[in-house]
């Protein structure tokens, strides 16, 4: 009978299979501040992934005969500028938003994961240059760098989500090198060197998994930083373009000539906002609790 | 309720007010002070095209003609520093008696020997010296000054446009002896004949001017001066406004923000409107398939329900009237009725639509066909202009992508062809064919880079419109001419459907009730020498 090897520097399953849901209800008991940004982000991304099930009109239909209607038993946060209905473009806008946030954070987290872990792994010069070049990200803001990339690329979903990713790799980056300096120096990475096994190997396998619990927080950190930014960039008229349906998209323009006299036009995109934001960084905050408690004080 | 009843009482207020009352008398003294939404690149107006140059720099210069400022249709021409005019039988010589007496404001005397130097750098400009408007002069042969007190303009064929030309709010008199030692001087210093003097220019801030106590029209000016205030945000110029920082802005403000003005200012507000000499177009890239197909531009045309978006956008955008190529209630606009049987202006909209259906299935367009439109990145009109278009288009099966650019790249992508249906805008200081209708000739073209006009972004080559130009604008007779931009018209808009026009834009201007003797035109660039106006208790 043949035996599996075991793999060097295996990493050891946390919980075991089938105890999830005790995972999930000792969390929910011990941060319910947390389980309640997450029941938020899950309906965000339920209402995102059914938008056309659940949203009462078509967003893009306009109606000129309602047009700045007041909320009603028709139009239950009322309608914009062109007689559109806000709760179906919220409730699609879900949809960019989340689109957006999901795609920028997992692009922007993993590339900095890969690129912090290969600058830890290698040291020396290699991590000087690259320490260096992230530093000069890391110097602007990250609004000021997405305003730039985006200036530069134009405006549209691709250029919106490579905009944002940017500024978060040279972040991401950093947390996943201060984490991946202390694994180096573990005994399994030592033997899967003496073992002979190729750099990309050891930095993809041995080294990657075990930076995960950071990996996890800035996922979650930037999901809520994300959408903030799509909706900043798409309120300055960088982001996406009408007619899509975007939470940013809907507090620029005719919501502010209208402000007094259409307030809802604002009122609940801004809303949607900052509940999403807001979901996420309790969710966040609470997963990086649970998971690597030595991170709150960073 | 209350605000309703303010709203009301401010109507009422401003339709009694109504333009300044010449039954008022004027009032000296005080500083007018105005919010500019742009900024001047340079201090010449002869190679500048924006309103952020003529809002804070005109009250400094003289025209040799221009609009008269009391006429709210803004096409009577009055002599500024011409006193006087002959036109020659053969309507190719236009003699003028200039005025004695003016003064520079360094104290030099004004004579023909100015104004010669003048239009020769706006006709006929050095090597590298830029003049935005040489092509509206191609016609003339010679400009001469036979005497200090007379200037003569020698065209090649008669114009019957010629004066309202010699009228643009661009064509500001330099002084003769400066542009002989260096022709560019004004691009960064200022030195006229008009009603105030520069004080300063701070920029983006402010500029400042005052009173010429040696300006040629006694006892005018009547302002001791005036303060432009350079504010890019809208919001902020309603704020400066309803606070009563600013009393007026030029350009224009949206229904809405008349609205919160009327409604925070009562009678404090007086609301000045106008069909105004914009419009956005869109222009159809012929190069760029399907486009290159006219069934498919008629398509796009017959799409749009011009009268409902005329009732709808003019609620919350600054468009509102429904137009062929001239403005309507100016001597050459298209009667309602006629214009009524144009492509895209049919009152029945359910053939228009099955029509445009019908041509998009002729053309081989299938249903849902994805294109982009490219819009400028400039608020007010161009988004709400552009969710409009998209929405129309939809209803004929059109799947269309809106892609905003910043107004340079939006400039550079027009003109270098770079798009398939762009939103494209005209705005002029005059409602006349010649000054409307230029940028309609052939254009430049991949085959052709060498357009007759440069300003045609849609890429194509027309000869018979290029000839309809030229006819238009020779006739004489007025009614001959009304034909030719009849057929021009029909050509361009329904025929070969080279371009579409929109909705006609609405010039608003809520101003301080203490601001008089200003009244509104239809366009943006005129009116703004500030000699007439003046500040009420």
């Amino acid at each position: 009978m043949a035996v599996k090897p075991a793999v060097l520097g295996d990493v050891p399953e946390v919980a075991e299979r089938g105890n999830w849901r005790r995972t999930v209800l000792d969390f929910c008991r011990a941060r319910p501040l947390g389980a309640i940004g997450a029941v938020v982000v899950a309906i965000n991304i339920l209402v995102g992934l059914g938008a056309n099930v659940i949203a009462p009109y078509d967003p893009l239909t306009t109606d000129y005969g309602a047009m700045l209607a007041r909320p009603s038993a028709a139009h239950w946060l009322g309608t914009d500028a062109f007689g559109r209905d806000v709760l179906s473009r919220i409730i699609y806008g879900s949809r960019t938003a989340m689109l957006v946030g999901f795609a920028c954070a997992f692009l922007g987290a993993t590339l900095g994961a890969v690129i912090g872990v290969t600058s830890a792994y290698f040291g020396g010069r290699a991590d000087l240059l690259i320490q260096r070049v992230m530093d000069i990200f890391l110097a602007f803001p990250l609004i000021i760098l997405a305003l730039a990339v985006v200036s530069i690329l134009g405006t549209g979903i691709g250029n919106l989500i490579v905009a944002i990713t940017i500024p978060m790799i040279p972040r991401a980056a950093l947390v996943a090198r201060s984490s991946a300096l202390a694994i180096r120096e573990m005994p399994y990475v030592d033997a899967a060197r003496a073992a002979g096994f190729s750099h990309r190997r050891i930095i993809l396998r041995h080294m990657l998994p075990n930076v995960m619990a950071p990996y996890l927080i800035m996922l979650t950190a930037y999901l809520g930083q994300a959408i903030l930014l799509e909706a900043s960039l798409s309120f300055l008229g960088l982001g996406v373009a009408e007619p899509t349906p975007a939470w940013g998209l809907m507090l620029r323009g005719a919501a502010v000539q209208f402000a007094e006299s259409a307030p809802w036009m604002a009122i609940f995109p801004g809303f949607a906002i900052s509940l999403a934001v807001f979901a996420f960084n309790l969710f966040g905050d609470s997963l990086r609790d649970a998971l690597d408690p030595r991170l709150r004080t960073q | 309720m209350k605000r309703l009843g303010v709203l009301i009482a401010g109507l009422v207020a401003m339709a009694l007010a109504g333009p300044a009352g010449a039954q008022d008398t004027p009032r000296f003294g005080g500083e007018l002070i105005f919010a500019v939404p742009s900024e001047m690149p340079s201090y010449d107006a002869h190679r500048e095209s924006t309103f952020g140059i003529v809002h804070p720099m005109a009250p400094h210069y003289s025209t040799l003609l221009r609009v008269d400022p009391m006429d709210r249709s803004g096409s009577k021409v009055v002599g500024d520093l011409a006193e006087s005019w002959t036109v020659a039988r053969d309507g190719r010589t236009y003699t003028f008696r200039l005025r004695r007496g003016v003064k520079f404001h360094d104290g030099a005397e004004f004579t023909s020997r100015d104004a010669k130097a003048t239009y020769d750098k706006i006709a006929f400009p050095p090597l590298g010296v830029a003049s935005e408007r040489k092509g509206a002069y191609v016609n003339v042969e010679a400009i001469e000054a036979p005497d200090p007190y007379t200037l003569v303009f020698r065209l090649k064929w008669p114009q019957g446009s010629f004066l309202s030309s010699l009228a643009s709010p661009w064509n500001w008199i330099y002084k003769a002896d400066i542009l002989a030692k260096d022709m560019r001087w004004y691009e960064t210093h200022v030195m006229g004949t008009g009603p105030f003097v520069f004080v300063e220019h701070v920029k983006g801030s402010h500029w400042v001017g005052k009173r010429n106590p040696n300006y040629w029209d006694k006892g005018k000016p009547y302002l001791g001066g005036y303060r432009a205030l350079f504010i890019k945000d809208s919001a902020a110029q309603v704020a400066a406004i309803r606070g009563e920082r600013a009393h007026i802005q030029f350009r224009g403000f949206s229904p809405a923000e008349r609205d919160s003005l009327v409604a925070a200012l009562g009678p404090k507000i007086t609301v000045q409107e106008s069909p105004w000499d914009c419009v956005l177009l869109v222009t159809m890239n012929h190069e760029k398939k399907p486009f290159d197909d006219k069934r498919v531009r008629r398509a796009l045309t017959l799409a749009l329900d011009r009268y409902q978006g005329s009732q709808a956008l003019s609620k919350i955008a600054i468009v509102k009237e429904v137009a062929g190529v001239q403005v309507p209630g100016t001597p050459f606009a298209t009667p309602p009725a006629e214009l009524e049987k144009l492509a895209g202006y049919w009152r029945d909209l359910i053939k228009s639509r099955a029509e445009a259906r019908r041509l998009l299935k002729e053309a081989g367009v299938p249903e849902g066909f994805v294109f982009t439109f490219k819009n400028r990145g400039v608020p007010m009109p161009y988004e709400p202009l552009g969710v409009w278009l998209i929405d129309q288009w939809r209803q004929v099966g059109l799947n269309v992508t809106q892609e905003v650019a910043e107004s340079a790249k939006w400039f550079a992508d027009l003109r270098g062809g770079d798009f398939e249906v762009a939103m494209d805008a005209q705005c002029g200081y005059m409602v006349e064919p010649d000054l409307d209708l230029y940028k309609f000739q052939s254009g430049p073209t991949s085959a052709d880079p060498r357009g007759i006009s440069d300003a045609n972004y849609t890429r194509y080559k027309d000869s018979v419109l290029d000839e309809l130009y030229v006819k238009q604008g020779r006739a004489i007779d007025l009614e001959e001419r009304k034909k030719y931009v009849r057929e021009f018209e029909k050509r361009l808009l329904d025929e070969e459907v080279h371009t579409m026009y929109t909705l006609q834009w609405h010039r608003i201007i809520p101003h301080n009730s203490r601001v008089k003797g200003w009244t509104v035109t239809p366009s943006h660039y005129l009116n703004n020498q500030l000699d007439t106006v003046w500040l009420a208790e």
